[in-house]
């Protein structure tokens, strides 16, 4: 298993916002995570980096135990890239050096070969022409293509993405989403926190329905969006399709 | 007027020694309150006490007084332990208080300017394998430093202002030039309105530097 968690609880002082999750994520599978805001599916995934430190449970990433004391948590995430809603980019830096930055920081990798593995990247998510544009020149649909960029820097091997489409405006969407499809088709290991179901339909392997910091449903999409069993699920979707 | 042109080779030397205080207390002080600032926003809760511990007995006594302290009360001090050096110079004595007290105000400068960094910042650092200190080295510090250069450069006009305090321990930089003169030649008008000029045109000189340093290093 890529990702493998047991009994995964966070409390934020008195309120738990995840309440025993266990999962496990094959390699090259697409989980998407769908459910209500304030369910915990973004926490959930912000534990599998320890952005959030889980409060009981464990997580493994590929083999290693990040609530283990004794991991390097710094080593782990670089096999995890995460994408967020609100991009993130290091704005003082141009799209190459956001890119580059962590590879020569972290990996010591020399510049020459970290700008050329940028390019590639860049063409990847077809932005080699921004390569030395600054993220506020960029707009917010080539600004997430770049973060995406930034994150397989570092060649990961799960990507989180955390509703990497919210912010955007909505003829924007179609091409961060383009990105991630052609990724999962290349057979990277994704957990996606998304509304967009047609994505979560047509590109995740397995839908789970968050709701209460529970997993409350989960399966392949057609099941979960055609025949949904959980009463919870059914008005969950009734509300958004 | 006369009297002005006259006396003005004299002010002039008094500021550049003025001005020569200020530069060195300005870079000691900056180098010290970026430490104090991290120390106040540290993971360890003993280096948070001690950093909140300065700022807080530096910015809660006057001036004057910490002078005084590092003049006076600090030979008193070394001799009492037996060193063998028991005299303080007064220009030593003026960097060590005023980089001191420069400190503490710089140390919430920074520690303002880096809180004030989104929190999306470290996050994306962080998630791509960075260590706290290089997170802090190449991601929120280059964009904190440009964001206290309007309250550093103000801190800055602060001490330079300051400095006139020092003719109490007898340093003879331009406040205590003005009172020499004014000494001999019972003329208070002119020269005070002659020295409170020169110090307008150091002081405008920093703040047009700060808006020049503010513009070259924006973020577009």
């Amino acid at each position: 298993m890529m990702v493998r968690v047991r009994g995964l609880k966070k409390r934020f002082g008195r309120l738990e916002v995840l309440k025993g999750i266990d999962c496990d994520i094959a390699p090259g599978e697409v989980v998407v995570i769908i459910g209500p805001s304030g369910s915990g599916k973004s926490t959930f995934l912000r534990c599998l980096n320890l952005l959030e430190e889980p409060t009981e449970g464990t997580i493994f990433i590929d083999g290693v135990d990040l609530t283990d004391p004794s991991t390097n948590i710094n080593q782990v995430r670089q096999k995890v890239g995460m994408v967020f809603q609100s991009f993130n980019l290091f704005p003082h830096k141009n799209v190459l050096d956001n890119i580059t930055l962590a590879p020569i920081v972290v990996k010591k990798l020399d510049k020459a070969e970290a700008e050329a593995r940028a390019y590639e990247l860049l063409k990847k998510v077809g932005l080699e022409d921004k390569a030395r544009a600054y993220p506020d020149q960029l707009s917010g649909g080539q600004q997430q293509r770049v973060a995406i960029a930034r994150a397989l820097a570092m060649q990961p091997k799960v990507m989180l993405f955390d509703e990497p489409t919210s912010a955007l405006d909505p003829e924007m969407v179609g091409e961060v989403l383009g990105v991630m499809r052609d990724l999962a088709r290349e057979g990277m290991t994704m957990v996606v926190v998304t509304h967009e179901m047609g994505f979560a339909r047509e590109v995740g392997h397995r839908v789970m329905f968050m709701d209460e910091g529970k997993i409350v449903e989960e399966g392949p999409p057609e099941k979960i969006f055609n025949c949904p069993e959980n009463p919870r699920t059914k008005a969950f979707l009734s509300k958004i399709l | 007027m006369g009297l002005i042109w006259k006396s003005l080779p004299y002010l002039l030397m008094g500021a550049l020694e003025t001005l020569k205080i200020t530069i060195f207390a300005v870079s000691l002080g900056t180098v010290l309150g970026l430490i104090v600032g991290l120390g106040r926003i540290s993971g360890q809760k003993v280096i948070r006490f001690l950093a909140a511990c300065y700022v807080d007995f530096l910015r809660g006594t006057p001036l004057l007084v910490q002078v005084f302290i590092v003049y006076f009360g600090f030979p008193q001090l070394l001799e009492q332990l037996g060193s063998p050096v028991t005299r303080i110079p007064p220009f030593v004595a003026a960097i060590i208080a005023f980089s001191l007290n420069s400190g503490a105000y710089v140390a919430e400068i920074f520690r303002a300017g880096i809180q004030s960094i989104h929190r999306g910042q470290m996050e994306a650092a962080r998630s791509l394998g960075m260590t706290p200190t290089q997170a802090m080295r190449y991601v929120i510090l280059p964009q904190a430093f440009r964001r206290v250069i309007p309250p550093l450069g103000n801190e800055f006009i602060a001490l330079l202002k300051d400095t006139s305090l020092l003719s109490v321990i007898g340093i003879v930089e331009l406040t205590r030039r003005g009172q020499i003169i004014i000494a001999s030649t019972f003329r208070p008008f002119e020269i005070w309105f002659a020295v409170a000029f020169i110090y307008l045109i150091l002081t405008f000189s920093i703040s047009r530097l700060v808006t020049f340093l503010e513009r070259r290093l924006d973020i577009k």
